[in-house]
């Protein structure tokens, strides 16, 4: 007995097309808000809702807004609109903490060339050899241009240093110095000397027993008195010291995640071709390891962006220990939703951008490991 | 130098309480082909991993090339040199590119310049016929096509022995034959080879004494002829009952 009527058989070296599928927007809303009975209904409430909110927040955010720094026609508005006065008025001083007002190009030319910078690091084809020499100068000239003393800039002490220059600094060199520190954690924490095994552990596990703000006080009030005679450190070098060493700690379990994700036979593979235990880390298991935790180095990356704000318990005024700052202004202190919506922009943007790229990096990187299983046998 | 490129003198090794290799003896000639065969967890993959020291020996004196294996690292390493080991799960670098796969041990253990280095892989890779792949990754070739490039890896240091542990055991049938076909040039050539296998046919055609572990014990040893006409232990005629087609 044939299994399908004779008529429906296609010809056999006719192919077959794929199936039809619907498209343009008619078929888009029917998928995606319509496609059955609850979806439909949610996305009618939701419809409903934002016709209720959006216009009102449109009128308080945007047209009813006051944007000159003019108190009277803020206190006019009685809250029913945004008062961005406030931050017209006080954005030098949320954006650059107690740095002399008069010197304020520095710390905005220093953040400029920072950010810059990064633009250009972040892509793959500027990974060279001239890289790492090239962030020592820009490092460099970071501090020159934030603490003067030297071609004619006044001096300026670190601890006046704030805002977004402060913010960037300890989360760029609080990173970058604990990821390699992390990486000789993991892998000591992995290693067969027994020695390394422990002291790798027993730092790992302290550290993260401790939260940051006593790391914090521990650097910038005991740690002085620990310093022998003589030898001083600024407050700015200690707090970043802390972040850093906190920091290693975090980064150091990271990476072990990345190492314990390859199977033991690339490292076998490794020394069977004659490669010693470091070459076979440096061009085997860390380069692949490493692109595996792309996505929790960024975890780390933004949770060190906004946890350098605890720096304002040492009496450092980050982006918002400055706007605190600028809120203790008397007249200026009830337009404190319109200060932390505009430092929320700001690490809004900044977390989205470094998300958006980390996406981007993983997927560039990674393309040796995205290809089908199915080719592998 | 005439006598035996890999000796085990009285060798023993414990995983836990586990006795996985008892008492092994063994001389290995120079050019000379060895198929080991055995049940699963007989110790034949722990025997060859003794041989670049992949796994340690606990009692007995392992000699290859004139080097013994000891805690000394130096001296393993050179072992490995002389060694190439081809796995049954390839081990490709999956972050590197083929003809990168093959360069790496010529640039990081000759310290030969990339140019050079690519050079001589280039020519491994002509040599199993994948040359063509170069500038691919690793999980864009078949099975088969991996495991070629991994014997290329392992033959780039222009290595005296060379290990494969079950090679064709995770390929597809239609692959195995490709792989086999490269095996059997390297053995035409004179590479002295010792090869864990249930590849009977291989070691049939290709093997000067093939050996059967059982128990973590090399039970008996034989020339294939012998081995497949007349084995004389228990173990072995079960063993051969089992893998060889009727």
């Amino acid at each position: 007995m044939p299994l399908a009527a004779e008529g429906a058989t296609p010809a056999p070296d006719s192919p077959r097309a794929p199936p039809r599928c619907a498209r343009g927007p008619g078929a888009w809303l029917r998928a995606n808000l319509f496609a059955n009975v609850p979806s439909a209904v949610a996305t009618l409430l939701l419809a409903a809702a934002l016709v209720r909110v959006l216009p009102a927040a449109v009128r308080w955010l945007v047209t009813d807004a006051v944007y000159s720094p003019d108190y009277a026609a803020c206190r006019a508005l009685d809250y029913r609109a945004a008062c961005w006065g406030f931050v017209a008025q006080k954005y030098r001083l949320i954006l650059f903490g107690r740095y002399p007002y008069a010197d304020q190009w520095r710390p905005l030319a220093a953040t400029l060339l920072v950010v810059v910078a990064l633009l250009v690091t972040a892509h793959p084809r500027s990974w060279r050899r001239w890289l790492w020499p090239a962030w020592v100068v820009i490092l460099a000239v970071f501090l020159l241009l934030m603490g003067g003393g030297a071609f004619g800039l006044s001096r300026v002490e670190p601890g006046l240093w704030g805002g977004l220059p402060l913010t960037v600094l300890l989360t760029l060199v609080g990173m970058a110095a604990s990821i390699p520190i992390g990486i000789v954690l993991a892998v000591g924490r992995r290693s067969h000397l027994p020695l390394a095994r422990a002291a790798s552990a027993l730092y790992i596990e302290m550290v993260r027993g401790v939260p940051l703000i006593t790391v914090l006080f521990v650097a910038s009030f005991v740690f002085p008195l620990l310093l022998p005679m003589g030898l001083r450190l600024d407050v700015l070098t200690r707090v970043v010291l802390g972040i850093t060493f906190f920091q290693a700690a975090y980064m150091a379990e990271v990476v072990r995640g990345g190492l314990q994700a390859l199977p033991r036979g690339q490292y076998e593979a490794a020394i069977s071709v004659g490669l010693t235990w470091w070459q076979a880390q440096r061009k085997v298991i860390l380069p692949q390891a490493l692109t595996l935790v792309i996505p929790s180095f960024v975890n780390s990356l933004l949770s060190t962006f906004m946890d350098t704000s605890l720096v304002t318990v040492v009496s450092m005024y980050d982006l918002t220990g400055a706007l605190r700052l600028a809120l203790g202004d008397p007249q200026w202190r009830h337009f404190f939703l319109e200060g932390y919506l505009f430092i929320a922009a700001v690490y809004f943007t900044s977390c989205l951008a470094m998300s958006r790229y980390s996406a981007w990096l993983e997927h560039r990187l990674g393309s040796w490991a995205r290809r089908p299983e199915a080719l592998r046998a | 130098m005439n006598g035996p490129i890999i000796e085990f003198a009285r060798v023993n090794k414990w995983f836990g309480k586990f006795h996985v290799l008892q008492d092994i003896d063994l001389a290995v000639g120079r050019g000379e082909r060895i198929v080991v065969c055995g049940p699963s967890g007989s110790g034949k993959s722990t025997l060859i991993r003794c041989i670049n020291r992949l796994e340690e020996h606990q009692e007995g004196r392992i000699v290859v090339d004139g080097v013994e294996l000891t805690e000394d690292l130096r001296s393993v390493e050179r072992v490995r040199r002389e060694v190439g080991m081809v796995f049954q799960q390839f081990n490709l670098f999956p972050h590197l590119r083929v003809l990168e796969n093959v360069a790496l041990a010529p640039i990081c253990v000759l310290k030969l310049p990339r140019k050079e280095a690519e050079a001589r892989a280039t020519q491994q890779l002509a040599r199993v016929r994948i040359g063509d792949q170069a500038k691919k990754y690793p999980g864009q070739l078949s099975g088969g096509q991996q495991q070629r490039v991994a014997i290329a890896r392992a033959l780039c240091l222009q290595p005296k022995i060379m290990l494969f542990d079950e090679p064709t055991s995770a390929l597809d049938p239609e692959m195995v034959k490709e792989v086999l076909d490269v095996m059997l040039e390297l053995a035409t050539q004179g590479m002295t080879m010792v090869v864990v296998t249930h590849e009977m046919g291989f070691a049939r055609s290709v093997a000067d004494r093939v050996l059967f572990m059982d128990q973590g014990r090399i039970v008996e040893q034989n020339p294939p002829a012998e081995f497949f006409a007349n084995p004389r232990n228990e173990r072995t005629r079960d063993f051969l009952a089992k893998v060889l087609p009727r």
